[in-house]
């Protein structure tokens, strides 16, 4: 238990996924200028990062694995990503078309998230069990999820600040990552895995 | 030579029941129409003035739905683009004048000792404001009026006038203030330099 | 708490507010003052929040001192009363007292100086009387709240009826810097202030009556006591701290009871009724005195005054007349404010009038009220959020101003900003944030208003649509059963059965037919009716107000709907049953006739907008969906035009069944009509041939295909015409109906061709008649030409011309045999079209000449008639001359081009 623990704490904060290990910065840049379209992004994201894990894993262990085709593991998470990236999609838009049309670009576009395939590779080279990837992924998905609504409620607040006309618009929101990384960085050492 | 083949195989097959997956899925969470043409339409002044090319403002949302571009609305004008290009989460574009130029609201009225009765406006207005009988005199209920224009070319007589509608004491509204730029000590420099350059 | 002593309460705190210089006692050293009669009152018609009252006089009329001068307009209104004995000398736009500087109707009334009192009748039984009937004297008397906001007083107490009132709460605790107006009001009429709440209070029946006063006036505060304690009154006295703004309603309840009016509602809906001193004063001068409101203490201050003090003013009093009663200093004086330093507005102008919400003039000097500091970058202090009375984030709200966020900003309770200016007053960058408040809140009003506005639009264009969809729909619907009612009939015609029962045999499944799709869409629509029904109940319970709104108009619209629906399928078996009744000959024809005559009516319908097409379509030949539609409308119109000859076949037959000679002479006649109906499509095919070489249209080639085909129906029709006249047995009937027909066919065709001729004669009187018009109004001819009338007037003469052709050569045509016709459409298609073209186009040019002719003769006669209207007819005369060369000309290049075509054969 204190395993699963350990494993959440160390992809929220520790080792988060955007301002530790800098993947999925495209989507962190791109959808924070509104709270909501980054909160729509971040749920979208929590579903399609913690299906993938599931799905990659079960992929790898029980087709790749078997037949002795590890080496196929990068296109196949690739296909296994799109797969859930769609269907994702279509969900969205049965459900929610307003976040269906502000998500627009970003949620095919999640299927490029450096952080889905990432979380995906991450979980064969630790070599995660079952639970523990699925723990993984979701875990990596609220980190970015976290700093990604706090973020765009920061931009939201620079947006009607009287920034300096050299700093305006994506300046002004790389410094804060910049911020943020440097503040994530105090949680390095909290847990060691 | 079989692990080629093998992964192939495995590839393929792979595909095969992703892609049942995603049909599936399709059908199950198929979406009848466009929700987002209601809040396109939302949006729109509903002048029905057709100057976008539609006929009326909800064609010009499905329009709009469909990729057309969002700045083809003059009664709407700047505010309607912000909010359009808000909604849908694209860029605001100005308003386009082939379509026409952005006025001032306003209102028909009809110069009524001119009017010949051929009702000719009624059947032109997109809301019913315009009230009137054959050989009578017809009048403009100024309150449902949207200032769209169509009655002003069908009338035979031309006794209709485009008026605006003037700030009274009652609907005027507080400026907004001038802001820092406006003043002349911004204590950025860059800001100073910015605006000297202008 | 016991009520041990009656006169103290509980005070409780509110959230922030500040404590700016009080200002005070500049005022309170003199007396009260009473300034003379201006030279004239200045009288808003709008000195309240709602409608503009309506005036009663009119200028020149002399009133009298309290004499009602204007009267409500609506609920949300007030009257308005002559503050002294005068003359109305205009009702006109005035520059009022307003932060826009703008100007509004106004009665201006001189006076005459002798300030007679018109007959008062005070309401000295008003504990007597019914409630509503106080109130609505009140209203009479133009009471409204005298504390800013000038909101109806009966209105106020009619909502206070709402809910059983805890706390009546007298507002005396005038906050603002600078004005003393109330406690110069409770100073001098505290007895009548008592009487004045005391009436109120038996209007209201509070549980506790409250004077909320604050501690710096304590002349005041001793006056009431005094009074208070003399009538063992049970109104409470409650002091409380000197703070800015305790004087606001909900500042003022939280002070006194420690409740908080929550966001969006009225005092009234927990309870409480709070009135300003003014307003009881003027109430119980109204109830007792009998005394409209005229008059009010406003306090004139302000370091650019020598004499600060408060006046009981008229309404009306322009500031210019106070500020010399004053004796304001112009050179000191920098900014003019109503109001005071707070809250209050720059005037413009010292001629705006004194109104019934006026409680203080603000004469500042420089030094006094500095011009405000630059505006410069939030630094984030929260200090405002400190000061900000209603509890707001002040920062935050400026924020979303700024960006015009304004769903956030409503998020943010925008709307509860008493727009106080503690915010800005405290504000270390100066930032105005009231101002911004203040703009945001009516841009956020004017959005509103749009939305109501185009909400209102939307639903009056579909309503529109819908009541256009239905008729077409019927329409449709009646093409429909026509056409399904049809095949049947023709069926037995060809069996040459007496086809008595069909038409109702047919008729019978169709309307079951009808009946089976009616029933089908009723419960489709009660599906649609009972899906929306529970989306609405969703957005009820999850409080989606825009969501409510639409869902509930879709749900009346579906309900609509399905009753039009049910209803049509009540009609539906009340005809069902009906028509197998129809069963004998009698009464089989009749329902025919009607529907020959529905039929020959949609052929004529369809022909007006097949017409109208072609008539677009060369304006824009290179239309494709014009085509397209063009085309639908002319199988439209053929299978029409079938309809029409196989009903008036089986109106003949069922004669047939009786007068079987009849028959086929009335066959006859039917393809008769059918050979006249063919040849005039074939007409209107070459027109649109013609029209379409003459601008050269890319298809001609197509019209040239349908005319073809026109042809070929027209001789098909033809040696169908033939076969049953040989046929026919009977020689004498057929001559006769031969005869018959033609002739026939031959009045309705002039009748048209004359209705046209007069229509198209209407078309140019009516076109020169406009340009006549510019004309007169002086528009040089460029300008004229550039307006579409000269197009449209050439227009209507070529149609006029070429009607007036049609009328000559028909005139011949038509008596000839109809095969003549015929022939002479074939010839002429065959090689002549150009030429015809010419020779038509000759002719409509050759009238044109003879009409400006003509034209040119009138206008002579009229210049002999009147001479005095010589230039405009002059002007005309030219035009017309005008016209006529450019007739003339292309008269002369036409005959040219038509020579020289003949000389080329």
């Amino acid at each position: 238990m204190t395993e699963y623990l350990l494993i959440l704490v160390s992809t929220i904060l520790v080792n988060n996924f955007v301002l530790v290990q800098f993947l999925g910065l495209c989507p962190f840049m791109g959808v924070s200028g509104k709270l909501e379209t980054s909160i729509g992004m971040a749920m979208a994201t929590t579903f399609v990062l913690t299906l993938s894990s599931l799905c990659s894993y079960l992929t790898y262990t029980y087709i790749l694995q078997p037949f002795g085709l590890e080496y196929l593991q990068t296109i196949s998470f690739i296909l296994v990503i799109a797969v859930v990236v769609q269907f994702t999609e279509m969900v969205v838009h049965k459900t929610s078309p307003l976040l269906y049309r502000v998500l627009g670009i970003f949620l095919p576009l999640i299927t490029t998230n450096c952080a889905v395939l990432g979380v995906a590779l991450q979980n064969i080279s630790k070599q995660n069990g079952f639970v523990e990837s699925i723990l993984y992924g979701f875990g990596a998905a609220v980190g970015f999820s976290f700093v990604l609504v706090l973020f765009s409620a920061m931009r939201e607040r620079i947006n009607v600040a009287d920034v300096p006309t050299v700093f305006k618009g994506s300046a002004i929101g790389m410094i804060t990552a910049g911020l943020m990384a440097l503040a994530f960085m105090g949680f390095t050492a909290l847990v060691q895995i | 030579m079989l692990t080629v083949l093998l992964a192939i195989g495995i590839l393929v097959l792979l595909s095969l029941i992703f892609g049942a997956i995603l049909g599936y899925a399709n059908v199950r969470f198929h979406v009848e129409g466009d929700p987002i043409v209601d809040q396109i339409d939302a949006l729109l002044p509903q002048t029905q003035c057709g100057q976008c090319g539609h006929p009326g403002c909800r064609p010009y949302a499905e329009a709009i739905a469909n990729g057309e571009a969002i700045n083809h609305c003059p009664p709407g004008g700047q505010a309607t683009i912000q909010a359009l290009a808000d909604l849908l989460d694209v860029e605001a574009i100005p308003l386009d004048g082939d379509h026409g130029t952005e006025t001032a609201k306003r209102v028909a009225v009809i110069r009524e000792d001119e009017c010949i009765g051929c009702t000719k406006c009624i059947q032109a207005c997109p809301v019913d404001a315009i009230l009137g009988a054959a050989k009578q005199m017809h009048t403009v209920i100024a309150d449902e009026c949207t200032g769209c224009d169509l009655c002003v070319e069908p009338c035979p007589v031309d006794c209709i006038d485009m008026v605006e509608v003037g700030v009274t004491a009652k609907t005027w509204s507080w400026d907004k203030p001038q802001g820092i730029a406006a003043t002349s000590i911004n204590i950025i420099a860059t800001d100073r330099q910015a605006e000297a350059v202008h | 708490m016991p009520t041990v002593n009656m006169q103290t309460a509980n005070i409780f705190s509110f959230h922030g507010g500040i404590h700016p210089p009080e200002n005070k006692t500049q005022s309170l050293q003199l007396p009260l003052g009473r300034p003379s009669l201006p030279n004239e009152l200045i009288l808003p018609l709008g000195q309240h929040i709602g409608q503009s009252s309506r005036p009663l006089v009119k200028v020149g009329d002399k009133v009298l001192k309290g004499e009602t001068i204007a009267i409500n307009n609506g609920f949300l209104s007030s009257f308005l009363h002559a503050p002294t004995s005068g003359t109305i000398t205009a009702i006109e736009e005035r520059l009022i007292a307003h932060p826009s500087g703008l100007s509004d109707l106004c009665i201006i009334l001189t006076p005459d100086g002798s300030d007679t009192w018109t007959k008062l009748e005070p309401l000295s039984h008003w504990q007597d009387i019914s409630k509503t009937d106080v109130l609505a004297y009140l209203s009479e008397m133009g009471i409204i709240g005298m504390g800013g906001a000038g909101f109806p007083t009966q209105v106020k107490l009619q909502g206070a009826y709402k809910n059983p009132l805890t706390h009546f709460i007298i507002n005396a605790a005038e906050c603002e810097p600078y004005i003393t107006a109330d406690d110069m009001l409770i100073r001098e009429k505290t007895l009548e202030l008592v009487l004045g709440i005391e009436i109120l209070q038996h209007l209201v029946q509070a549980d506790h009556v409250v004077i909320g006063i604050e501690d710096n006036k304590p002349t005041a505060i001793a006056a009431l006591r005094t009074v208070l304690n003399k009538r063992k009154s049970k109104i409470q006295v409650a002091v409380v701290p000197t703070k800015y703004p305790s004087g606001g309603e909900k500042q003022l309840i939280q002070l006194l009871t420690g409740k908080e009016v929550p966001s969006g509602q009225y005092p009234a809906d927990i309870g409480i009724l709070c009135q300003n001193v003014g307003t009881c004063v003027a109430v119980h001068d109204a109830i007792t005195l009998g005394k409209p409101l005229i008059s009010r203490f406003t306090t004139l201050t302000g370091d650019a005054l020598k004499n600060p003090q408060n006046v009981e003013v008229l309404l009306g009093t322009p500031v210019a007349h106070l500020l010399d009663y004053a004796e304001s200093e112009p050179k000191k004086l920098s900014r003019l404010i109503m109001g005071g330093p707070m809250m209050g507005y720059t005037l413009d102008s010292a001629a705006v009038p004194i109104v019934k919400t006026s409680n203080c003039i603000l004469a500042a000097s420089k030094k006094e009220l500095p011009p405000p500091a630059p505006e410069q970058a939030c630094i984030r202090c929260g200090m405002c959020e400190q000061a900000c009375p209603a509890s707001l984030l002040p920062q935050q709200l400026l924020w979303f101003s700024k960006s015009q966020e304004f769903e956030k900003a409503e998020h943010h309770n925008l709307f509860d900003c008493i727009e106080c200016g503690a915010c800005s007053y405290v504000c270390p960058s100066s930032i105005p944030l009231v101002q911004y408040y203040r703009h945001t809140k009516s841009s956020i009003r004017e959005a509103r208003e749009a939305t109501v506005k185009s909400d209102l639009a939307k639903q009056r264009f579909e309503a529109r649509k819908a009541r256009q969809d239905a008729e077409a729909a019927e329409k449709e619907a009646k093409r429909l059963a026509r056409q399904k009612a049809t095949p049947s009939k023709t069926t037995d015609e060809k069996k040459s059965a007496p086809a008595k029962a069909a038409p109702t045999a047919a008729a019978a499944p169709a309307t079951t037919d009808e009946s089976k799709k009616l029933k089908v869409d009723i419960a489709i629509g009660k599906s649609k009716l009972k899906k929306l029904e529970k989306q609405l109940l969703e957005a009820q319970e999850n409080e989606h107000v825009e969501d409510i709104n639409s869902l509930q108009l879709q749900v009346t619209d579906q309900e609509k709907a399905i009753a039009l629906l049910e209803e049509q399928l009540a009609q539906m078996p009340s005809a069902t049953p009906a028509a197998p009744a129809v069963n004998t000959a009698k009464a089989s024809t009749a329902p025919v006739n009607d529907e020959l005559k529905k039929a020959k009516v949609d052929v004529a319908l369809i022909g007006v907008k097949l017409k109208k097409l072609q008539k677009q379509l060369i304006e824009t030949p290179d239309d494709q969906e014009l085509k397209d539609k063009i085309n639908a409308f002319e199988t439209d119109l053929k299978a029409a035009q079938d309809t029409v000859s196989r009903l008036s076949a089986t109106t003949e037959s069922h004669t047939a069944a009786s007068e079987p000679k009849a028959a086929a002479s009335d066959e006859l006649k039917k393809l008769k009509i059918d050979a006249a109906i063919a040849k005039a499509a074939v007409k209107k095919v070459e027109k649109a041939l013609k029209k379409a070489e003459e601008i050269n249209a890319p298809e001609i080639e197509a019209i040239r295909q349908q005319l073809k085909e026109a042809q070929q129906r027209a001789d098909d029709l033809e040696k169908a015409l033939a076969n049953p006249e040989a046929a026919s047995q009977n020689a004498e009937a057929q001559t006769k109906k031969a005869d018959a027909a033609p002739n026939n066919v031959d009045a309705d065709a002039a009748k048209k061709r004359k209705i046209d001729l007069a229509i198209a004669k209407a078309g140019i009187k009516k076109a020169e008649k406009n340009i006549q018009l510019l004309q007169e109004q002086g528009k040089d001819e460029a300008e004229i030409n550039a307006s579409e009338w000269p197009s449209k007037l050439k227009e209507a003469q070529e149609k006029l011309a070429a009607l007036e052709a049609e009328e000559s050569a028909p005139a011949t045509a038509v008596s000839a045999p109809v095969e003549k016709t015929a022939d002479t459409v074939a010839q002429s298609e065959v090689k002549a079209e150009p030429e015809m073209d010419l020779a038509t186009q000759i002719k409509k040019e050759k009238i044109a000449v003879a009409l400006a002719k003509a034209q040119i003769n009138k206008l002579n006669k009229r210049l002999e008639s009147t001479p005095e209207d010589a230039d405009s007819i002059n002007q005309e005369i030219n035009a017309t001359q005008q016209r006529l060369q450019r007739a003339e000309a292309l008269l002369e290049k036409l005959i040219h081009s038509q020579t020289n075509m003949q000389e080329n054969r």
